[in-house]
Protein backbone atom coordinates (compact mmCIF):
# COMPACT_ATOMS: atom_id res chain seq x y z
CA UNK A 1 0.00 0.00 0.00
CA UNK A 2 1.14 3.33 -0.75
CA UNK A 3 2.02 5.48 2.27
CA UNK A 4 0.01 8.93 2.16
CA UNK A 5 1.99 11.98 3.42
CA UNK A 6 0.62 14.77 5.48
CA UNK A 7 2.00 18.43 5.20
CA UNK A 8 2.43 20.60 8.28
CA UNK A 9 3.11 23.99 7.04
CA UNK A 10 4.75 26.44 6.58
CA UNK A 11 1.88 28.57 8.03
CA UNK A 12 0.21 26.40 10.38
CA UNK A 13 -2.21 27.51 13.01
CA UNK A 14 -0.26 25.90 15.73
CA UNK A 15 2.68 26.69 14.72
CA UNK A 16 4.42 29.85 15.75
CA UNK A 17 7.04 30.38 13.32
CA UNK A 18 7.17 29.11 9.72
CA UNK A 19 8.54 25.44 9.05
CA UNK A 20 7.86 22.51 7.66
CA UNK A 21 6.91 18.81 8.54
CA UNK A 22 5.99 16.15 6.38
CA UNK A 23 4.27 13.10 8.51
CA UNK A 24 4.43 9.34 6.40
CA UNK A 25 1.55 8.08 7.67
CA UNK A 26 -0.02 4.38 7.73
CA UNK A 27 -3.55 4.63 8.64
CA UNK A 28 -3.59 6.53 11.91
CA UNK A 29 0.41 5.63 12.77
CA UNK A 30 3.31 7.64 11.83
CA UNK A 31 5.66 5.78 9.70
CA UNK A 32 8.27 8.22 9.03
CA UNK A 33 8.86 12.04 9.58
CA UNK A 34 10.57 14.93 6.96
CA UNK A 35 11.24 18.45 8.15
CA UNK A 36 12.46 21.32 5.84
CA UNK A 37 14.05 24.74 7.44
CA UNK A 38 15.25 27.47 6.21
CA UNK A 39 12.59 29.86 7.08
CA UNK A 40 13.58 31.96 9.39
CA UNK A 41 17.62 32.28 8.22
CA UNK A 42 18.75 35.34 8.91
CA UNK A 43 22.52 34.98 8.44
CA UNK A 44 23.67 35.82 12.26
CA UNK A 45 27.11 34.33 11.47
CA UNK A 46 27.62 36.46 8.55
CA UNK A 47 26.35 39.72 10.20
CA UNK A 48 28.19 39.28 13.23
CA UNK A 49 31.48 39.68 11.42
CA UNK A 50 30.28 43.19 9.89
CA UNK A 51 29.76 44.53 13.73
CA UNK A 52 32.02 45.10 16.74
CA UNK A 53 32.47 42.78 19.52
CA UNK A 54 29.74 44.66 21.43
CA UNK A 55 27.51 44.87 18.92
CA UNK A 56 27.47 41.72 17.53
CA UNK A 57 25.91 40.78 21.37
CA UNK A 58 23.40 42.95 20.84
CA UNK A 59 23.16 40.79 17.46
CA UNK A 60 22.58 37.51 18.62
CA UNK A 61 20.21 38.31 21.23
CA UNK A 62 17.83 38.79 18.09
CA UNK A 63 18.63 35.32 17.09
CA UNK A 64 15.40 34.10 19.20
CA UNK A 65 13.55 36.11 21.35
CA UNK A 66 13.15 33.92 24.33
CA UNK A 67 16.51 32.74 24.56
CA UNK A 68 17.62 36.56 24.85
CA UNK A 69 20.03 36.21 27.44
CA UNK A 70 21.79 32.54 26.80
CA UNK A 71 23.22 33.47 23.10
CA UNK A 72 24.35 36.80 24.59
CA UNK A 73 25.53 35.14 27.71
CA UNK A 74 27.30 32.41 25.43
CA UNK A 75 28.51 35.10 23.49
CA UNK A 76 30.49 36.90 25.96
CA UNK A 77 31.52 33.65 27.75
CA UNK A 78 33.52 33.26 24.07
CA UNK A 79 34.88 36.78 24.11
CA UNK A 80 36.03 36.53 27.83
CA UNK A 81 37.68 32.91 26.99
CA UNK A 82 39.96 34.37 24.29
CA UNK A 83 41.70 36.73 27.16
CA UNK A 84 40.59 34.61 30.21
CA UNK A 85 38.83 38.06 31.21
CA UNK A 86 38.15 38.36 34.97
CA UNK A 87 34.18 39.37 36.19
CA UNK A 88 32.98 41.41 39.03
CA UNK A 89 31.54 39.18 41.54
CA UNK A 90 28.28 41.31 41.53
CA UNK A 91 28.20 41.20 37.94
CA UNK A 92 28.36 37.40 38.04
CA UNK A 93 25.12 37.46 40.67
CA UNK A 94 23.24 39.64 38.10
CA UNK A 95 23.80 37.43 35.18
CA UNK A 96 22.65 33.99 36.99
CA UNK A 97 20.06 36.08 38.31
CA UNK A 98 19.02 37.48 34.26
CA UNK A 99 19.08 33.47 33.14
CA UNK A 100 17.24 32.06 35.78
CA UNK A 101 14.31 34.46 35.20
CA UNK A 102 14.59 33.55 31.55
CA UNK A 103 14.26 30.17 32.24
CA UNK A 104 11.03 30.20 34.21
CA UNK A 105 9.77 32.63 31.68
CA UNK A 106 11.05 29.81 28.51
CA UNK A 107 9.33 27.23 30.88
CA UNK A 108 6.20 28.84 31.20
CA UNK A 109 5.82 29.78 27.93
CA UNK A 110 6.27 26.01 26.80
CA UNK A 111 3.85 24.66 29.71
CA UNK A 112 0.94 26.66 27.75
CA UNK A 113 1.90 26.43 24.47
CA UNK A 114 1.91 22.36 25.37
CA UNK A 115 -1.74 22.95 27.01
CA UNK A 116 -3.13 24.72 24.08
CA UNK A 117 -1.52 21.75 21.80
CA UNK A 118 -3.44 18.86 23.56
CA UNK A 119 -6.96 21.65 23.97
CA UNK A 120 -6.33 22.24 27.52
CA UNK A 121 -6.74 26.18 26.74
CA UNK A 122 -6.75 26.56 30.98
CA UNK A 123 -3.22 25.75 30.98
CA UNK A 124 -2.23 27.76 28.61
CA UNK A 125 -3.66 31.17 29.95
CA UNK A 126 -2.92 29.77 33.57
CA UNK A 127 0.74 29.73 32.76
CA UNK A 128 0.52 32.85 30.53
CA UNK A 129 -1.22 34.43 33.41
CA UNK A 130 1.94 33.59 35.78
CA UNK A 131 4.35 34.60 33.09
CA UNK A 132 3.23 38.19 33.26
CA UNK A 133 4.95 38.92 36.42
CA UNK A 134 8.35 37.40 35.52
CA UNK A 135 8.60 39.61 32.53
CA UNK A 136 8.00 42.34 34.98
CA UNK A 137 10.96 41.80 37.07
CA UNK A 138 12.70 41.82 33.65
CA UNK A 139 11.14 45.41 33.43
CA UNK A 140 12.32 46.70 36.81
CA UNK A 141 16.16 44.63 35.41
CA UNK A 142 16.77 46.17 32.58
CA UNK A 143 14.06 48.36 31.47
CA UNK A 144 12.36 45.65 28.77
CA UNK A 145 10.25 42.96 28.91
CA UNK A 146 12.32 40.83 26.18
CA UNK A 147 15.18 41.95 24.56
CA UNK A 148 17.38 42.96 27.87
CA UNK A 149 20.61 44.21 26.66
CA UNK A 150 21.96 43.15 29.37
CA UNK A 151 25.14 41.30 29.27
CA UNK A 152 28.75 43.06 28.42
CA UNK A 153 31.89 41.55 27.76
CA UNK A 154 33.64 41.84 31.31
CA UNK A 155 30.45 42.19 33.08
CA UNK A 156 26.62 43.41 32.96
CA UNK A 157 25.36 46.81 31.62
CA UNK A 158 23.21 47.73 34.55
CA UNK A 159 23.15 46.99 38.02
CA UNK A 160 20.29 46.02 40.55
CA UNK A 161 19.37 48.63 42.95
CA UNK A 162 18.72 47.87 46.43
CA UNK A 163 15.16 49.17 45.43
CA UNK A 164 14.54 47.32 42.74
CA UNK A 165 15.73 43.88 44.92
CA UNK A 166 12.69 45.03 47.08
CA UNK A 167 10.40 45.12 44.58
CA UNK A 168 11.85 41.62 42.88
CA UNK A 169 11.37 40.11 45.95
CA UNK A 170 7.57 41.25 45.76
CA UNK A 171 7.23 39.67 42.29
CA UNK A 172 9.08 36.64 43.49
CA UNK A 173 7.18 35.80 46.42
CA UNK A 174 4.08 35.82 44.58
CA UNK A 175 5.32 34.00 41.24
CA UNK A 176 7.02 31.01 43.67
CA UNK A 177 3.62 30.37 45.50
CA UNK A 178 1.78 29.92 42.06
CA UNK A 179 4.71 27.84 41.01
CA UNK A 180 4.10 25.02 43.40
CA UNK A 181 0.15 25.72 42.38
CA UNK A 182 1.30 24.84 38.55
CA UNK A 183 3.82 21.89 39.27
CA UNK A 184 0.86 20.40 41.52
CA UNK A 185 -1.39 20.69 39.06
CA UNK A 186 1.37 19.43 35.52
CA UNK A 187 2.13 16.35 38.55
CA UNK A 188 -1.34 15.74 39.33
CA UNK A 189 -3.80 16.29 36.77
CA UNK A 190 -6.03 13.53 35.87
CA UNK A 191 -6.37 14.42 32.43
CA UNK A 192 -2.90 15.41 31.83
CA UNK A 193 -1.61 12.87 33.16
CA UNK A 194 -3.12 9.98 31.01
CA UNK A 195 -2.95 12.52 27.84
CA UNK A 196 0.74 12.53 28.40
CA UNK A 197 1.88 9.60 29.77
CA UNK A 198 4.08 7.18 27.50
CA UNK A 199 3.43 9.04 24.16
CA UNK A 200 6.46 9.95 22.33
CA UNK A 201 9.32 8.38 24.13
CA UNK A 202 12.95 9.06 23.56
CA UNK A 203 14.91 6.39 24.96
CA UNK A 204 17.81 6.90 27.01
CA UNK A 205 20.01 5.30 24.31
CA UNK A 206 18.40 7.14 21.30
CA UNK A 207 18.72 10.19 23.48
CA UNK A 208 22.33 9.69 23.63
CA UNK A 209 22.77 8.77 20.51
CA UNK A 210 21.16 11.42 18.94
CA UNK A 211 23.20 14.32 21.45
CA UNK A 212 20.31 15.55 23.19
CA UNK A 213 20.67 18.41 25.36
CA UNK A 214 18.16 20.37 27.90
CA UNK A 215 15.35 19.25 29.35
CA UNK A 216 14.95 17.02 26.50
CA UNK A 217 18.10 14.54 27.43
CA UNK A 218 17.17 14.99 31.51
CA UNK A 219 13.98 13.62 31.07
CA UNK A 220 15.34 10.42 29.17
CA UNK A 221 17.74 9.88 32.00
CA UNK A 222 20.98 11.70 30.78
CA UNK A 223 21.95 13.84 33.43
CA UNK A 224 24.00 16.82 31.85
CA UNK A 225 23.26 20.08 32.60
CA UNK A 226 26.08 22.75 32.21
CA UNK A 227 25.63 25.31 35.26
CA UNK A 228 26.27 22.51 37.13
CA UNK A 229 28.88 20.16 35.03
CA UNK A 230 30.73 23.17 33.87
CA UNK A 231 30.05 26.38 36.28
CA UNK A 232 30.32 29.79 34.88
CA UNK A 233 29.25 33.19 36.03
CA UNK A 234 27.65 32.15 39.87
CA UNK A 235 26.59 28.91 39.07
CA UNK A 236 29.55 27.44 41.68
CA UNK A 237 28.53 29.73 44.38
CA UNK A 238 25.00 28.66 44.66
CA UNK A 239 23.12 25.76 45.91
CA UNK A 240 20.61 23.88 42.80
CA UNK A 241 19.59 20.54 41.96
CA UNK A 242 19.70 19.16 38.84
CA UNK A 243 16.25 17.52 37.47
CA UNK A 244 16.53 14.08 36.20
CA UNK A 245 13.64 11.52 35.22
CA UNK A 246 13.72 8.50 33.40
CA UNK A 247 11.02 7.43 31.35
CA UNK A 248 11.57 9.91 28.50
CA UNK A 249 8.02 10.83 27.38
CA UNK A 250 6.07 13.55 27.17
CA UNK A 251 5.07 13.77 30.54
CA UNK A 252 8.32 13.70 32.11
CA UNK A 253 9.69 16.23 29.67
CA UNK A 254 6.55 18.72 31.26
CA UNK A 255 7.96 17.92 34.52
CA UNK A 256 11.03 18.23 34.24
CA UNK A 257 10.44 21.82 33.44
CA UNK A 258 8.19 22.57 36.16
CA UNK A 259 10.39 21.80 39.04
CA UNK A 260 13.50 23.48 37.23
CA UNK A 261 10.90 26.30 37.38
CA UNK A 262 11.23 25.87 41.02
CA UNK A 263 15.11 25.37 41.81
CA UNK A 264 15.07 28.52 39.10
CA UNK A 265 13.21 29.92 41.52
CA UNK A 266 15.46 29.21 44.85
CA UNK A 267 18.43 30.21 42.57
CA UNK A 268 17.07 33.76 41.83
CA UNK A 269 16.33 33.69 45.94
CA UNK A 270 19.78 33.33 46.64
CA UNK A 271 20.98 35.56 44.17
CA UNK A 272 18.86 38.74 45.25
CA UNK A 273 20.35 37.53 48.85
CA UNK A 274 23.94 37.99 47.71
CA UNK A 275 23.41 40.94 45.83
CA UNK A 276 22.26 42.34 49.03
CA UNK A 277 25.72 41.96 50.57
CA UNK A 278 28.30 41.83 47.51
CA UNK A 279 28.87 45.32 46.71
CA UNK A 280 31.62 46.24 44.28
CA UNK A 281 31.77 47.16 40.42
CA UNK A 282 29.73 45.46 37.82
CA UNK A 283 31.73 45.54 34.89
CA UNK A 284 35.71 45.11 34.25
CA UNK A 285 36.73 47.34 31.34
CA UNK A 286 37.92 45.59 28.57
CA UNK A 287 40.04 47.90 25.84
CA UNK A 288 40.93 45.27 23.41
CA UNK A 289 40.67 41.43 22.82
CA UNK A 290 43.87 40.01 21.42
CA UNK A 291 43.77 37.56 18.74
CA UNK A 292 42.71 34.36 19.57
CA UNK A 293 39.89 31.94 19.32
CA UNK A 294 37.25 31.38 22.75
CA UNK A 295 34.15 29.26 23.19
CA UNK A 296 31.14 29.75 25.37
CA UNK A 297 28.48 27.44 26.81
CA UNK A 298 25.41 28.21 28.29
CA UNK A 299 22.78 25.90 29.74
CA UNK A 300 19.75 27.97 27.65
CA UNK A 301 16.33 26.91 28.63
CA UNK A 302 15.88 24.51 25.97
CA UNK A 303 19.69 23.03 26.45
CA UNK A 304 23.24 23.68 25.80
CA UNK A 305 24.24 26.76 23.83
CA UNK A 306 27.91 27.09 22.52
CA UNK A 307 29.07 30.32 20.65
CA UNK A 308 32.84 29.95 19.15
CA UNK A 309 34.22 33.29 18.44
CA UNK A 310 37.68 33.55 16.57
CA UNK A 311 39.36 37.31 16.80
CA UNK A 312 42.53 38.61 15.01
CA UNK A 313 43.07 41.60 16.99
CA UNK A 314 40.80 44.02 15.55
CA UNK A 315 37.27 44.68 17.30
CA UNK A 316 35.57 42.46 15.32
CA UNK A 317 34.98 38.71 15.03
CA UNK A 318 36.67 37.14 11.74
CA UNK A 319 34.22 34.02 12.77
CA UNK A 320 31.48 33.84 14.74
CA UNK A 321 29.05 30.38 14.79
CA UNK A 322 26.56 29.44 16.86
CA UNK A 323 25.00 26.17 17.86
CA UNK A 324 21.83 26.30 19.07
CA UNK A 325 20.09 23.52 21.63
CA UNK A 326 17.24 22.88 19.30
CA UNK A 327 19.69 21.99 16.41
CA UNK A 328 20.25 18.56 18.13
CA UNK A 329 17.32 18.41 19.53
CA UNK A 330 14.86 18.40 16.81
CA UNK A 331 16.28 15.62 14.77
CA UNK A 332 14.89 13.42 17.99
CA UNK A 333 11.44 13.46 16.13
CA UNK A 334 13.04 10.85 14.38
CA UNK A 335 13.40 8.56 17.20
CA UNK A 336 10.49 9.50 18.90
CA UNK A 337 7.59 10.07 16.54
CA UNK A 338 7.57 7.03 14.93
CA UNK A 339 4.69 4.47 15.64
CA UNK A 340 2.70 6.91 17.45
CA UNK A 341 -1.19 7.81 16.30
CA UNK A 342 -1.10 11.54 14.41
CA UNK A 343 -3.38 13.00 17.43
CA UNK A 344 0.13 12.72 19.45
CA UNK A 345 2.81 13.81 16.52
CA UNK A 346 2.22 17.08 17.67
CA UNK A 347 2.91 17.47 21.21
CA UNK A 348 5.78 15.34 20.36
CA UNK A 349 6.92 17.57 18.00
CA UNK A 350 6.34 20.60 20.40
CA UNK A 351 7.64 18.91 23.65
CA UNK A 352 11.25 19.19 22.87
CA UNK A 353 10.43 22.95 23.08
CA UNK A 354 11.91 23.45 19.81
CA UNK A 355 12.91 26.84 18.41
CA UNK A 356 13.60 27.26 14.72
CA UNK A 357 14.81 30.52 14.85
CA UNK A 358 18.18 29.61 16.77
CA UNK A 359 18.43 26.55 14.62
CA UNK A 360 18.17 28.00 11.01
CA UNK A 361 22.11 28.21 10.77
CA UNK A 362 22.17 27.13 7.09
CA UNK A 363 20.02 27.49 4.21
CA UNK A 364 19.79 24.95 1.56
CA UNK A 365 21.15 24.80 -1.87
CA UNK A 366 19.12 24.43 -5.01
CA UNK A 367 20.73 23.49 -8.11
CA UNK A 368 18.22 25.42 -10.68
CA UNK A 369 18.79 23.01 -13.59
CA UNK A 370 18.13 20.68 -12.33
CA UNK A 371 15.06 21.60 -9.87
CA UNK A 372 14.41 20.59 -6.67
CA UNK A 373 17.50 18.76 -5.72
CA UNK A 374 19.93 19.17 -2.71
CA UNK A 375 23.87 18.98 -3.12
CA UNK A 376 25.60 17.54 -0.88
CA UNK A 377 28.06 19.96 -0.41
CA UNK A 378 30.96 17.77 0.90
CA UNK A 379 30.28 14.98 -1.64
CA UNK A 380 30.80 17.44 -4.80
CA UNK A 381 33.82 19.01 -2.75
CA UNK A 382 35.20 15.63 -2.44
CA UNK A 383 35.01 15.02 -5.88
CA UNK A 384 36.02 18.14 -7.05
CA UNK A 385 39.17 17.46 -5.45
CA UNK A 386 39.55 13.82 -6.72
CA UNK A 387 38.80 15.40 -10.50
CA UNK A 388 42.02 17.80 -10.32
CA UNK A 389 43.84 14.97 -8.87
CA UNK A 390 43.31 13.42 -11.58
CA UNK A 391 43.89 16.13 -13.56
CA UNK A 392 47.31 17.08 -12.52
CA UNK A 393 48.44 13.26 -11.68
CA UNK A 394 46.52 11.45 -14.25
CA UNK A 395 44.67 8.55 -13.51
CA UNK B 1 -16.82 50.61 1.14
CA UNK B 2 -17.86 52.97 4.10
CA UNK B 3 -20.97 50.69 5.50
CA UNK B 4 -19.03 47.45 4.88
CA UNK B 5 -15.90 49.14 7.10
CA UNK B 6 -18.03 49.85 9.63
CA UNK B 7 -19.03 46.40 9.80
CA UNK B 8 -15.93 45.12 10.03
CA UNK B 9 -14.77 47.48 13.12
CA UNK B 10 -16.97 45.49 15.28
CA UNK B 11 -14.97 42.22 15.41
CA UNK B 12 -11.41 42.42 13.90
CA UNK B 13 -10.50 38.77 13.44
CA UNK B 14 -6.33 38.64 12.41
CA UNK B 15 -4.51 35.51 11.24
CA UNK B 16 -0.77 35.95 12.60
CA UNK B 17 1.72 36.02 9.44
CA UNK B 18 5.89 35.30 10.86
CA UNK B 19 8.26 36.39 7.95
CA UNK B 20 11.43 34.86 9.65
CA UNK B 21 10.91 36.87 12.66
CA UNK B 22 13.54 36.36 16.04
CA UNK B 23 9.94 34.76 17.96
CA UNK B 24 9.68 37.86 20.19
CA UNK B 25 7.01 39.82 18.49
CA UNK B 26 5.18 36.86 17.95
CA UNK B 27 5.40 35.73 21.03
CA UNK B 28 3.73 39.47 22.45
CA UNK B 29 1.43 38.79 19.92
CA UNK B 30 -0.11 35.29 21.34
CA UNK B 31 0.76 37.43 24.75
CA UNK B 32 -2.27 39.73 23.52
CA UNK B 33 -5.01 37.00 23.86
CA UNK B 34 -4.07 35.99 28.01
CA UNK B 35 -5.57 36.81 30.62
CA UNK B 36 -3.56 40.19 31.23
CA UNK B 37 -4.23 42.36 28.42
CA UNK B 38 -6.95 39.78 26.85
CA UNK B 39 -7.75 41.38 23.76
CA UNK B 40 -10.79 39.19 22.74
CA UNK B 41 -12.86 41.35 25.04
CA UNK B 42 -12.72 44.27 22.45
CA UNK B 43 -13.98 41.56 19.60
CA UNK B 44 -10.43 40.88 18.46
CA UNK B 45 -9.98 37.31 17.53
CA UNK B 46 -7.22 35.22 16.71
CA UNK B 47 -8.17 32.50 13.71
CA UNK B 48 -6.54 29.58 12.57
CA UNK B 49 -6.84 30.44 8.75
CA UNK B 50 -5.98 33.27 6.38
CA UNK B 51 -9.43 32.86 4.71
CA UNK B 52 -10.95 33.97 7.82
CA UNK B 53 -8.89 37.21 8.78
CA UNK B 54 -9.59 40.58 8.62
CA UNK B 55 -6.18 41.87 9.56
CA UNK B 56 -2.80 40.48 9.01
CA UNK B 57 -0.40 41.27 11.52
CA UNK B 58 3.27 40.80 9.64
CA UNK B 59 6.70 39.93 11.84
CA UNK B 60 9.99 39.73 10.68
CA UNK B 61 12.53 40.75 7.90
CA UNK B 62 11.47 38.70 4.74
CA UNK B 63 14.26 36.15 4.31
CA UNK B 64 14.52 34.79 0.25
CA UNK B 65 12.51 31.59 1.32
CA UNK B 66 9.77 32.93 3.07
CA UNK B 67 8.92 35.97 0.56
CA UNK B 68 7.39 34.41 -2.22
CA UNK B 69 5.17 32.36 0.66
CA UNK B 70 3.61 35.39 2.34
CA UNK B 71 2.64 37.14 -1.34
CA UNK B 72 0.62 34.23 -1.45
CA UNK B 73 -1.06 34.39 2.29
CA UNK B 74 -2.09 37.80 0.89
CA UNK B 75 -3.13 36.55 -2.57
CA UNK B 76 -5.32 33.89 -0.29
CA UNK B 77 -6.78 36.32 2.20
CA UNK B 78 -10.64 38.28 1.14
CA UNK B 79 -10.45 41.21 0.13
CA UNK B 80 -10.79 44.03 2.01
CA UNK B 81 -7.75 42.72 4.03
CA UNK B 82 -5.26 45.47 6.06
CA UNK B 83 -2.29 44.37 6.73
CA UNK B 84 -0.29 45.69 10.51
CA UNK B 85 3.68 44.89 10.52
CA UNK B 86 4.43 44.50 14.02
CA UNK B 87 8.31 45.30 14.74
CA UNK B 88 11.14 47.24 13.44
CA UNK B 89 12.19 44.13 11.56
CA UNK B 90 9.28 44.88 8.98
CA UNK B 91 9.44 48.61 9.28
CA UNK B 92 13.10 49.06 8.79
CA UNK B 93 14.60 45.55 8.81
CA UNK B 94 16.50 46.37 12.14
CA UNK B 95 20.21 44.80 12.30
CA UNK B 96 19.38 42.16 9.49
CA UNK B 97 19.08 44.68 7.03
CA UNK B 98 23.55 43.97 5.92
CA UNK B 99 22.24 40.13 5.88
CA UNK B 100 23.07 38.38 2.01
CA UNK B 101 19.30 36.55 2.74
CA UNK B 102 17.03 39.38 3.20
CA UNK B 103 14.52 40.77 0.27
CA UNK B 104 15.20 44.42 -0.48
CA UNK B 105 11.67 45.32 -0.67
CA UNK B 106 9.63 44.02 1.82
CA UNK B 107 6.27 46.25 0.24
CA UNK B 108 6.60 44.31 -3.03
CA UNK B 109 5.38 41.00 -1.59
CA UNK B 110 2.80 42.85 0.56
CA UNK B 111 1.36 46.16 1.02
CA UNK B 112 1.23 47.83 4.62
CA UNK B 113 -1.25 49.81 5.63
CA UNK B 114 0.23 50.36 9.32
CA UNK B 115 3.57 49.83 10.88
CA UNK B 116 3.91 49.26 15.00
CA UNK B 117 7.75 49.89 15.50
CA UNK B 118 9.61 48.27 18.62
CA UNK B 119 11.67 45.74 19.35
CA UNK B 120 9.46 44.07 20.29
CA UNK B 121 6.62 46.50 20.87
CA UNK B 122 5.10 46.02 23.62
CA UNK B 123 1.30 44.62 24.04
CA UNK B 124 -0.08 48.01 24.54
CA UNK B 125 1.16 49.44 21.63
CA UNK B 126 0.06 46.83 19.39
CA UNK B 127 -3.76 47.08 21.10
CA UNK B 128 -3.07 50.84 20.14
CA UNK B 129 -2.78 50.16 17.08
CA UNK B 130 -5.50 47.69 16.27
CA UNK B 131 -8.01 50.69 17.78
CA UNK B 132 -6.74 53.27 15.68
CA UNK B 133 -7.30 51.13 13.02
CA UNK B 134 -10.99 50.20 14.65
CA UNK B 135 -10.90 54.16 14.49
CA UNK B 136 -10.20 54.64 11.05
CA UNK B 137 -12.44 51.87 9.38
CA UNK B 138 -15.37 53.85 11.60
CA UNK B 139 -14.20 56.52 9.42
Amino acid sequence: MKANKIPIGPFHPLLEEAEYFELTVDGETVVDIDMEIGWMHRGHEYISEMKTFTQSIYLVERICGICSTSHPLACVHAIEDIDNIEIPLRARYIRTLVGELERIHSHLLWIGLAGHFIGYDTLWMWAWKYREPVLEMFEIISGNRNHYGMMRVGGVAKDVDPEKITELYKHLDMIDKKMVMVAKVVRDDPVLKSRLKGVGVLTHEAAVAYCAVGPTSRASGVPWDVRRDEPTDAYDLVDFEVIVLPNGDVYDKAVVRVLEIIESGKIIRQCLEKLKTVQGPIINNVKEISPGEGIGRYEAPRGEVFHYIRSDGTNRPIRHKVRAPSYVNIPTFTASCKGIPIADALITLASVDPCYCCTERSIKIIDQKHGHQQIDLLKSSREKTERIRREIHGN
Amino acid sequence: MGWYNKRLAKSLWVFHVSGSPCNNCDIEILDLLTPRYDIERLGIKLVGSVRHADVLLVTGVFNKKIAPKIKKIYEQAPKPIFVVAIGTCVSGGCCFKDSYNMVEKREEFIPIDMYVPGCPPKPEAMIEAVAKLVGVLNG
